[in-house]
């Protein structure tokens, strides 16, 4: 049994529906790149496995460790191992980063069983995180996401994953708007990341991230479906091609 | 059904009042005063909803709810309800208890030079004179019946003065606290301000109630700032569930003075803050700043006047509320520009959310402009907690009840850094959390849900 199971998964969106028979397994140690045009639901499909309520799970399943994921809500995933790095991190006004990184550090502890970390704690641990992502800690006295550039947001996302080691990453779109510096910072930060225990899930619209963080299996997205599926050099081919190649050969 | 209130019956919320004099004692002048805003009062009545200012607060309740006046109390420190208020120990306490000032629980003797304090009526009895032009100057009585009716019938109250140059680091603490004997209980505190030119001074006042029989506090505040002055003034209003609370206040502001302002109000049946402020000397600013958080079944409505008279002044209002269960929020604000008053900057924010289905607010921004060459903008903005970042918080594993505290305490909190003491922000960031935690915990059932 996978650690994801994904079965013909419909997915709707004020009732026009996007996804339309997803089938997914990704399993622990494996990292998995899903590519497609805009438009093609990637973004949908990781907001559903966060479990976002605005989207509407029309027919199919997703379990995840043996679990009924939609039986329970976004908080209570994140707790048991789910992470999803959004494309457009969210600018949280009047609340200070660390606090924010804090709770929700000591919410998935608490869960795990582990103790919680008083600010002191906190601050050291999440010191040698900042560091792997070359972000200052300055950055974090400021409100989440507010006034961040495009890369700090980016690299803020993978260092929430760094902090709350989930067991299931999902990263949407984290290579897009990074020039090849910044780039390089959040794939080295995703590598340290990879561990046969964790699963992880880069759904891109590029292949350039995908140079630095070599995928087991690609899949395509289209209109909602899964048209094809491969190894690593699928990602060459669609690279080479283009998607409406790619497609057309499906 | 009890009868509705009107002009021309007696009022059933104030029991005897038909009988009752005006306050007597004092000076010729007062009690002629006295006699004149009793009669006022009676030609107007309690408010309905039929006059223009108090279309969205209902009285009936009010009305029907038939107030005994407070009586003094005489009994030590026990009458500071513990844990209420704003915690500032650091400053100097003045504490007056049904309307009464009480030097025996006040820190008189460690007052910083500079400042004088002394109640009203002990003021009057030894310089009858002196108020003479000043009481009740800046407070209108013209459609303002609670004011009419403070002025007819107060006790006493505080009079404060910050001689010309002082500065005073020390914040002074008014903690105004009303006790109900056995019946619905009413008083009328007067607060009387003075900053001399080039001074500095701070004043928290703590407003709270006793539970039991509900208590109504019906305030007049008059605060005058000669040139220079800056003047730190801020409020907590944390009355008992179902009492009521009516302030009215009027502020002069002087030339190049700064008028700083911040009032919270966290509970309360009923409570109605109404500010006039004028900007009568050029170069003047004011903020007049303010919060709200309430729930159950309680109505805050804040209405303002800022007139700009003289050129050259800015205001700026940011009013931030929080509803949750059924309360009701109102908040008119108008800006009033005279035709003398050129290069006004005057800014006004309103934003409420609404935190259960229950929960309503009414918000009425006004520009009134006659001036040609002025800046002034106003905005409000009423909603829900953002979706996006609540699913944010919670795709960290953040539990939902805490993601919304952590967002409610972020929207309110924006407004109290604005508080230029920093221990008295830190005051009021604590009374936020706690009622926060309260809410988040269930207290009372008030919250809804999100
Ligand atoms: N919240 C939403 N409201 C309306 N339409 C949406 C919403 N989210 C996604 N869609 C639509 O669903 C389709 C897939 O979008 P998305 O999942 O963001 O694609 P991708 O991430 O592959 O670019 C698009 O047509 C998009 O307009
Ligand atoms: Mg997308």
């Amino acid at each position: 049994m996978a650690l994801l199971e994904i079965r013909s998964l419909h997915v709707a969106v004020e009732g026009r529906e996007i996804l339309k028979g997803i089938d997914l397994d990704v399993d622990k140690g494996e990292v998995h790149a899903i590519m497609g045009p805009n438009g093609s639901g990637k973004s949908t499909l990781s907001y559903v496995v966060a479990g976002h309520p605005g989207y509407e799970v029309t027919s199919g399943s997703i379990r995840y460790s043996g679990t009924d994921l939609l039986e329970i809500e976004a908080d209570e995933r994140a707790r048991k191992g789910i992470f999803l790095a959004f494309q457009y991190p969210v600018e949280i006004p009047g609340v200070t980063s660390s606090t924010f990184l804090r709770h929700a550090v000591n919410a998935v502890r608490k869960e795990r069983g582990a103790p919680e970390l008083d600010p002191i704690e906190f601050v050291r641990f999440m010191r040698e995180k900042l560091k792997l992502l070359n972000i200052t800690e300055e950055l974090m006295k400021r409100p989440v996401n507010v006034g961040f550039s495009g890369g700090e947001k980016k690299r803020n996302e993978v260092l929430q994953m760094a902090l709350l080691e989930p067991r299931l990453a999902f990263l949407d779109e984290t290579d897009s708007g990074l020039d090849i510096d910044a780039l390089r910072v959040v794939a080295d930060g995703v590598n340290a990341l990879r561990s046969p225990e964790r699963a992880m899930v880069l759904v891109t619209h590029y292949q350039r991230m995908l140079n630095y963080v070599v995928p087991d299996r690609v899949h395509v997205l289209a209109h909602g479906k899964i048209v094809r599926s491969g190894g690593k050099e699928l990602a060459l081919e669609l690279e080479e091609k283009g998607y409406a190649d790619a497609l057309a050969a499906a | 059904m009890p009868m509705a209130a009107s002009a021309t019956e007696p009022m059933p919320f104030l029991k005897g009042l038909e009988a009752a004099p005006a306050a007597g004692g004092g000076p010729a002048w007062l009690a002629a005063a006295r006699a004149e805003a009793l009669a006022r009062f009676r030609e107007a009545g309690v408010p309905t909803p039929k006059v223009e200012s108090w279309k969205y607060t209902n009285l009936a309740r009010l009305a029907r709810t038939a107030f005994a006046p407070a009586l003094a109390i005489d009994g030590g420190a026990q009458a500071i309800p513990a844990g209420r208020g704003l915690a500032l120990p650091g400053a100097a306490r003045l504490v007056s208890v049904n309307g009464r000032f009480r030097p025996d629980l006040s820190d008189l003797a460690t007052l910083p030079a500079g400042v004088e304090v002394e109640g009203l009526a002990a003021h009057l009895a030894h310089a009858p004179e002196g108020l003479a032009g000043e009481l009740g100057r800046l407070v209108g009585l013209a459609g303002r019946p609670f004011a009419a009716l403070n002025a007819a019938l107060w006790q006493d109250g505080l009079v404060l003065r910050v001689a010309p140059g002082a500065t005073i680091e020390t914040p002074l603490h008014l903690i105004s606290i009303g006790v109900a004997g056995g019946e619905p209980s009413l008083f009328h505190p007067r607060l009387l301000v003075r900053v001399g030119k080039g001074a500095s001074a701070t004043l928290v006042e703590s407003h709270v109630s006793l539970g039991g029989e509900p208590c109504f506090a019906n305030e007049v505040s008059e605060v005058t700032l000669a040139e220079g002055a800056v003047f730190h003034h801020y409020r907590l209003i944390d009355e008992a569930p179902e009492s009521y609370h009516i302030g009215t206040s009027g502020m002069s502001i002087g030339r190049d003075a700064h008028y700083d302002s911040f009032a919270f109000t966290v509970g309360g049946r009923l409570v109605r803050s109404e500010v006039h402020l004028r900007l009568d000397g050029p170069g003047s600013d004011a903020h007049v700043n303010g919060a709200y958080l309430v729930g159950g079944e309680s109505h805050v409505d804040n209405t303002g006047l800022i007139e700009h008279v003289a050129p050259h002044a800015s205001s700026r209002q940011t009013f931030k509320g929080v509803l949750f269960g059924r309360a009701r929020g109102v908040f008119q604000g108008k800006i009033l520009v005279r035709r003398d008053a050129q290069k006004t900057d005057g800014y006004q924010l309103h934003q409420a959310l609404l935190l259960s289905p229950g929960a309503e607010v009414d918000a009425k921004p006004e520009l009134e402009i006659y001036a040609d060459d002025v800046k002034c903008s106003h905005g409000a903005t009423t909603g829900a907690l953002d979706a996006d970042a609540l699913f944010y918080l919670m795709s960290r594993g953040i539990a939902e009840a805490e993601a919304w505290r952590m967002l409610t305490e972020a929207f309110v909190k924006e407004v109290i850094e604005e508080v230029k003491i920093d221990s008295v922000a830190e005051a009021f960031r604590d009374v936020l959390v706690g009622r926060l935690a309260a809410i988040e915990a269930g207290d009372g059932g008030r919250r809804e849900g999100p």
